[in-house]
């Protein structure tokens, strides 16, 4: 009876394609792993104090590009952050996800996450470069970044907002407290894990993005910024400016030194939302 | 006290108009990129001519009689972007459905994460990958004219970087086909592997288009990794083995030499590029109100 | 706002409740005496939970709720515009039908309403917390882990730490929505026992779907059927000699 089955017509084609659909997933993730695995290979023999923390003088130094990273970090973050999680207070607690205004704002976040980098890149050079006329800079860098990264944070933290159970809203206001208290004490807080997860995801695309820099921060790969309306650079403008330019050895070591951080804030990311779900008492 | 209530309340109401500034901020920020884009771009190509920008053939923003048509990139944005979509969508959907049915359901779970971990690579190291592995392979030994940068190392190199997405979002639409689906044709006496791809596959199948759609928007707006691996000249695409230039690459090519018209030029190509991701996120939340829509009809149309 | 007094009379006068076009409650007149425990009985979706959350406003929360008629604890008129709304909710604590302690620690818990009311200082909070926990019969149990998430207790123990937390606010009136339906029988006992305990100093309505509980704990008990008020008295008399059919059909078990 089992047998007589595989002599039916189109089982065997369709048995055919289950081995290519098991080729096909071995293809994919060998594909993507060997982008990561060539580059640690690749590059991890290439790091040399020099590069990690020498003066940018004869040879090349992704000192810069470390300040520069954690100033854009730091801007697009203090923008974002505050305005990201409000919008999304504001869609969840305040709206019942219903109504033009609402509707008007998702599809605005959905637009904004569907831009390309490079229009961002150019948005953000006519507005910071020229309209502002601050030149190239990291500030400005870093907040056309926190424009870029809006989307994600509105889109995760309404996500974790709505996954605050009604009860603790309905607890803290039997309890006479009022809409904002109920917010900032229990909701927010009830959601933190979330949050933080999203925050960091969101890093990690400013960390990971270049394009937008290339138009907005100047590509000045060899001087430490001495302030933020200075020009600079970052890690990954780095990869780009020392493969386009002739230092390909540089440009593999500092890929280590971006997947290590991205990897590094994928860790983070996961275990501080773990820990604050223990602390907010999901774990005994 | 009284006066304290009366304090709470203004605090509430200042508070919600705080939230509400902040929810409007995203559409400012939209309407503010529109318009700068627009009024920076548009007198430009109503100068140059709708017809000879978008269809003209030659690209010379720097010449003494500069010449400014974009298509040759936009020709081989499209080429380059379906390319790599039939790669990404050819592995990445068969991907998909080995990790939903044919594949240890442990494996499969530390599989999808690993390829969602994948996803967070930043681009540039995409580029680097192309530029140091993709390009000389292809020069080496697939290219006739010993050319390795251009319009099959971009496509493979974006290939494998939409993978994530599509593997992702296909196995999402795959896992809410109802279950009951797959028992009942399997009741019938199918085998397993036919009700997967002749069942299952059918009735995922928005939810699979929208990944595409979702797919060909990165492909189209991907900046850095396409401009280390895909040569660079505005010609017009005709071959696998060819240097050519996207739209995207086009901005960041230029960056270096803003001014003036050149300038102007650019960012009339980020208006194209613009309208295009515009369109690709409309046919995108068509799709997605296609497929909650489609949910109750679908048992009757897969009926036949 | 009026402040509240010795005075804790609870009077709904020609109650109507509306959710969008649903008449949910329907002319319902009633006034319930101070420091008593009253029992609201009824089947599932009579109203007596809706009419329940009238006392501490929680329906303003509810979409299309409309309310008309007049309401007052002692003299506060409920709705009138000079009432503040969230200083009524402190004098009019409410327990869920599922306990919901907030994801923080016990001790937070219970300090969430003395803070939200001003209350800043640690001796004053600590002996706010100690008491409320006594009087919820559950500060020996629970003593030693203060500092602890309060999702760590059992589900009696969580309930009793929701009433501590409504107590720690001082209420006059406590709304008690099916507070026992959720727990074992250890537990409900634990509670019905404190309803006695709580009622020589608040008032006390509570919802409920069991009838011996109604009878064990209630004072007063008002029959509820299809929004209407259908008889209200003494928790014995109801009991043992109903006025009206359709309160003897329930009692007695033909329906509901």
């Amino acid at each position: 009876m089992i047998k007589s089955k595989s002599h039916r017509p189109g089982v065997l084609f369709y048995r055919i394609l289950r081995y290519i659909s098991i080729g096909a997933a071995a293809l994919a993730v060998l594909s993507l792993a060997a982008v990561t695995i060539y580059v640690l290979v690749n590059g991890t023999g290439k790091l040399s104090a020099e590069l990690m923390f020498g003066e940018y003088d004869e040879t090349p130094s992704i000192l810069p590009a470390f300040v520069g990273t954690l100033e854009l970090i730091f801007i697009a973050c203090i923008t974002a952050i505050p305005i990201g999680v409000a919008s999304a207070v504001f869609l969840s607690e305040y709206t019942g996800g219903k109504g033009k205004l609402v509707r008007a704002i998702r599809v605005a976040t959905e637009t904004l996450a569907g831009i390309p980098s490079i229009v961002y890149g150019l948005f953000g050079y006519l507005v910071f470069v020229v309209t502002f006329g601050w030149g190239y800079s990291i500030l400005g860098g870093g907040l056309t970044l926190a424009i870029m990264i809006l989307p994600v944070i509105v889109r995760s933290t309404e996500e974790s907002l709505l996954a605050v159970p009604a009860a603790y809203r309905e607890g803290a206001f039997a309890l006479g407290a009022g809409k904002v208290r109920t917010i900032f004490k229990v909701v927010l807080p009830s959601a933190a894990s979330g949050i933080v997860t999203a925050v960091i995801l969101a890093v990690g695309r400013v960390v990971s993005e270049s394009a937008v820099l290339i138009l907005t921060i100047g590509m000045v790969v060899n001087k430490v910024p001495e302030n933020v309306l200075a020009p600079g650079t970052s890690l990954a403008l780095d990869i780009y400016y020392f493969a386009s330019h002739g230092y390909p050895d540089q440009a593999a070591a500092t890929s280590v030194v971006l997947l290590v951080f991205v990897a590094v804030l994928n860790l983070i990311a996961g275990g501080l939302g773990r820990l604050l779900k223990r602390s907010a008492g999901g774990l005994k | 006290m009284e006066s304290a209530y009366g304090l709470i309340r203004t605090k509430e109401a200042f508070m919600k108009g705080l939230f509400l500034l902040c929810a409007v901020f995203s559409i400012l920020a939209l309407v503010t990129i529109t318009v700068f884009l627009l009024v920076s771009g548009i007198p430009f190509i109503a100068e140059t001519g709708v017809g000879e920008f978008l269809l003209g053939l030659e690209w010379a923003p720097l010449a003494d009689s500069p010449a400014y048509g974009i298509l040759p990139m936009i020709a081989a944005t499209l080429y380059v972007t379906a390319l790599s979509v039939v790669i990404g969508l050819g592995t990445g959907l068969f991907t998909a459905v080995c990790l939903f049915r044919f594949c240890n359901r442990r494996l499969a779970v530390v599989i999808r994460q690993m390829i969602n971990l994948l996803a967070g690579i930043p681009s540039v190291i995409f580029g680097l990958f192309g530029m140091t592995v993709i390009v000389p392979f292809v020069r080496d030994y697939l290219s006739p004219n010993g050319v390795g940068y251009g319009i099959l190392s971009s496509s493979l190199v974006l290939g494998i970087m939409v993978l994530p997405t599509i593997v992702s979002v296909s196995l999402d639409a795959l896992n809410s086909v109802p279950e009951s689906y797959y028992e009942g044709a399997l009741a019938l006496g199918a085998t397993k592997e036919q009700v997967t791809f002749k069942v299952m596959l059918p009735a995922a199948r928005s939810g699979i288009l929208a990944g595409a759609v979702l797919a060909i928007g990165r492909a189209v707006g991907e900046t850095m990794a396409v401009i280390m691996v895909i040569g660079g000249s505005p010609e017009m695409p005709t071959g696998l083995f060819q240097s050519v230039r996207t739209l995207t690459a086009n901005i960041a090519m230029g960056a270096m030499e803003l001014s003036g018209d050149a300038l102007s030029a650019l960012i009339a190509t980020g208006v194209v590029l613009f309208v295009f991701t515009l369109l690709l996120n409309i046919s995108f939340s068509m799709l997605k109100r296609d497929k909650t829509a489609g949910k109750s009809k679908g048992v009757l149309n897969d009926k036949k | 706002m009026k402040v509240f007094t010795e005075n804790m009379t609870i009077t709904a006068k020609d109650c109507n409740l509306y959710y969008g076009d649903f008449h949910a409650l329907r002319d319902i007149n009633i006034s319930i005496p101070g420091k008593k425990v009253t029992a609201l009985i009824g089947p599932s979706g009579c109203g007596k939970s809706t009419f329940l959350k009238i006392f501490n406003r929680m329906n303003d929360l509810v979409e299309g709720c409309r309310i008309t008629g007049e309401y007052r604890i002692g003299e506060i008129d409920i709705f009138d515009k000079t009432t503040d709304i969230n200083l009524l909710r402190k004098n009019v604590g409410m327990v869920f039908q599922k306990p919901n302690p907030f994801p923080m620690s016990i001790y937070d818990n219970i300090a969430f309403a003395p803070r939200t009311f001003g209350i800043k200082r640690k001796d004053e909070l600590d002996e706010i917390v100690r008491t409320s926990l006594q009087k919820a019969g559950i500060w020996d149990e629970v003593k030693d882990r203060l500092r602890k998430s309060a999702l760590g207790i059992s589900g009696g123990q969580q309930q009793r730490l929701c009433i501590a937390r409504a107590l720690a606010a001082s209420p006059r009136v406590l709304l008690m929505d099916e507070p026992t339906s959720a727990l074992d029988p250890i537990s409900t006992g634990k509670i019905e026992e404190l309803t006695d305990e709580l009622k020589k100093e608040i008032t006390i309505l509570i919802v409920t779907h069991n009838m011996q509980q109604a009878t064990r704990i209630a004072d007063m008990t008002a029959f509820f059927l299809l929004g209407e008020l259908v008889e209200y008295g003494t928790t014995d008399r109801i009991f043992s000699c109903p006025s009206d059919k359709r309160t003897e059909n329930y009692i007695t078990g033909r329906f509901g």
